[in-house]
């Protein structure tokens, strides 16, 4: 088992015909990922790594079967390749796109409201159950498959966590991106929620950074409803107030949103921070044998 | 991006929202010149920087006559103003807005944020106006109200209702609040806005509704689409390097430690900092290279760094994923080549191609320090630089 994407899942991508795109399906085609179809607006008809591209999502959803779909659809069209995705019905959208505008995305959040599609991101690099299926960009070849849950806001902190893991022969079953912008559409909470109810994961690590409080939040959440050990780093402890941390989420603003804090709120709720980015393998491990599930969650 | 207390007003004004009439001036006869054209008796000497705080650091002044223009526009243009905001080094004041002076019943807050936790824009107001509104939250919470506002509807009459009544706005006067806040609403969305902040909103002797002052912070995401705002930006106000950097799409913060890093993403950035804090290192910027590190961008990466004195050695650290580390460590020697690099550089490379990758950098015949992991790497440049 994992959580929102397996070996089965059929995958369509938006913007296929684009250069990030294109090298992206190909990786994802050879790790073993489902790709079904693509679209692009008049490209209809050609292939891309012989996968057949359509005008319209609605399109590649009847001619395929698809029930999930990532996007690398530039900024200014983001939104709308969003709505598209919502409107066929997908289950899954998985948004790629960084630079979204927030309003855009303001208006996203509210139009999902009430319909069945769950979207992750954007400005993530989307969801990987490992041997089985990758949609996204991170690269496959660090995750084996296992029994830790991998929740982050950041792409390149995630691919450390699971790195460290792997190496230590700890397993993952599914990595999930949620990204770094202020309005995203799948949260700490949903995940987690995910990988409590998975009988695979044992455990999990969220990785989180300077910004909002969505960390806190789901630490509370944690507490209240989580039977499964979770981990956690937080990333951006010397980040200076008041400035973009890359991300356009991770800005410490109003004294709101710092690293101590979530800190401290994620500790008194029982989540072991690790101290700082070069641990959170180690930290993981500590803890599975804290709770008696190191055997069982060495994978190799 | 951030734009200066007169361009916001400008933009305010053609929303509908009521400001003062004002003018720029860049000199101190632009400045006589401006007041002369606004011809009230009052009128007040506001310098222009992006920051706030500016009252109290003495680049606001109120004059009663075109003398006392002059003396006041004399004094404060070309000095340096230092705030809260601008840091110990200050900002020094090239643009004045030379402003209506009007007649203040009462202050008021009233801002427009983006809330993370709902995904919606709100529309907050307090009764103490004039004070940060941190400060405000941090002693009277109690004081702040706030209206979360659906993007389909829009900022309903009635919520803009309850916060002038909340607010305790005379009866009066509340349908000019009403009025003002949907304006303000409706620019923060149409100019797609980060923060659109009135602090503060004025209630006046002959019954108006002012923005005495006006924060208009804007969505980088989003200037593609606003270019009369792109416009608007002023280079004075930024970091050199900073500037420099956003030129060939990197991420860069200026910061005030000596050790220069270059990391790939946002998140492993932010955490190279960190554990360089750690090991009792002080990181001199935050610097995100992005996916596609070339060696371009890899060589620009490193003048930027380079052009901050305080650097005493770089750390580079990447997690190579889909990006071969064997290209990014050509990127490295390539850079350390063309820039001449004489102070310590310790790289960490980690992902695809890593034995290739760190096989080039100790073949480079250059000085180059390879590490095993972050926290090798972390450890080592700071060792060598303290």
């Amino acid at each position: 088992m994992s959580v929102y994407v397996n070996k089965d899942t059929k995958v369509i991508v938006q913007g296929i015909t684009g250069g990030t795109a294109r090298f992206h399906t190909k990786q994802m085609l050879e790790y073993g990922t489902k790709i079904v179809g693509g679209v692009t607006p008049k490209k209809g008809g050609s292939e891309v790594e012989g996968v057949p591209v359509f005008n319209t999502v609605q399109e590649a959803v009847e001619q395929t079967g698809a029930t999930a779909s990532v996007i690398y659809v530039p900024a200014p069209f983001a939104a709308d390749a969003i709505f598209e995705a919502v409107d066929a019905g997908l289950d899954l959208a998985i948004c790629i796109t960084e630079h979204i505008p927030v309003m855009d995305m303001v208006k996203v959040k509210r139009y999902m409201e009430g319909k069945k599609t769950r979207l992750i991101g954007p400005n993530c690099p989307g969801v990987i159950t490992a041997d089985e299926s990758k949609i996204g960009i991170m690269p496959g070849y660090i995750h084996k498959k296992g029994h830790i849950g991998v929740v982050s806001r950041s792409g390149t902190l995630t691919y450390e966590a699971v790195h460290q893991l792997s190496e230590a022969g700890y397993g993952q079953t599914t990595a999930v991106g949620i990204g770094g912008d202020p309005v995203n559409g799948t949260n700490f909470i949903d995940v987690l929620s995910a990988f409590n109810e998975d009988p695979e994961t044992e455990a999990v690590i969220m990785i989180g950074e300077i910004g909002g409080t969505a960390e806190e939040e789901a630490a509370e959440w944690v507490k209240a409803n989580m039977t499964k050990p979770v981990v956690g780093f937080i990333g951006g402890a010397t980040a200076p107030p008041g400035k973009r941390m890359g991300h356009a989420g991770a800005i410490i603003s109003g004294g709101k949103g710092t690293a101590d804090e979530k800190i401290r709120v994620m500790n008194e709720c029982g989540i072991q921070v690790a101290e700082t980015p070069a641990v959170m393998g180690e930290t993981m491990i500590k803890v599975l044998e804290e709770n008696g599930l190191k055997e069982k969650c060495k994978t190799h | 991006m951030n734009i200066h207390e007169y361009q916001g007003k400008d933009i305010l004004r053609s929303y509908g929202v009521n400001v003062p009439n004002g003018h720029v001036a860049y000199t101190v006869d632009e400045a006589v010149e401006a007041a002369e054209k606004l011809g009230t008796s009052v009128t007040v000497v506001k310098a222009q920087i992006h920051a706030g705080g500016r009252g109290k650091a003495g680049g606001v002044k109120v004059a009663k006559s075109l003398e006392e223009v002059r003396t006041y526009a004399d004094e404060i243009l070309g000095k340096t103003l230092v705030t809260h905001q601008t840091g110990p080094e200050g900002k020094e004041v090239k643009r004045l807005l030379i402003e209506e002076g009007c007649d203040i019943k009462k202050e008021y807050y009233v801002g427009v944020v983006l809330d993370r936790a709902t995904s919606r824009v709100v529309m907050m107001a307090s009764e103490e106006g004039g004070t940060e509104i941190e400060e405000v939250a941090e002693a009277t919470p109690e004081k702040i109200f706030k209206e979360v506002i659906d993007p389909v509807v829009g900022l309903s009459g009635y919520q803009a209702r309850r916060l002038a009544f909340n607010i305790n706005i005379p009866d009066e006067l509340i349908g000019k609040a009403v009025k003002f806040m949907s304006s303000l609403y409706n620019a923060f969305v149409e100019k797609d806005c980060s923060i659109a902040e009135i602090n503060p909103l004025v209630t006046t002797g002959d019954g108006e509704v002012l923005a005495l002052d006006a924060k208009l912070n804007f969505d980088d995401n989003a200037l593609f689409r606003q270019k009369d705002v792109q416009e608007l930006r002023d280079l004075d106000e930024e970091d050199e390097k900073e500037i420099q950097a956003s030129k060939y799409d990197l991420s860069y913060i200026s910061l005030d430690g000596n050790i220069g890093c270059m990391v790939n993403g946002a998140g492993l950035a932010m955490s190279t900092m960190d554990i360089i804090k750690h090991y009792g290192g002080d990181p001199a910027n935050f610097l995100d290279v992005g996916g596609g590190a070339t060696a371009e961008k890899v060589t620009e990466a490193f003048k930027i760094i380079l052009s901050d004195s305080n650097v005493k050695g770089i750390f580079v650290n990447i997690f190579g994923g889909i990006m071969k580390c064997d290209v990014i460590a050509e990127g490295v020697v390539e850079a350390t080549k063309q820039v001449d690099l004489k102070i310590p550089l310790v790289v960490r490379l980690e992902g695809t191609n890593v034995d290739l990758g760190k096989e080039i950098l100790n073949e480079s015949g250059l000085n180059i320090t390879s590490a095993d992991s972050m926290a090798d790497g972390a450890e080592k440049i700071v060792s060598m630089v303290n």
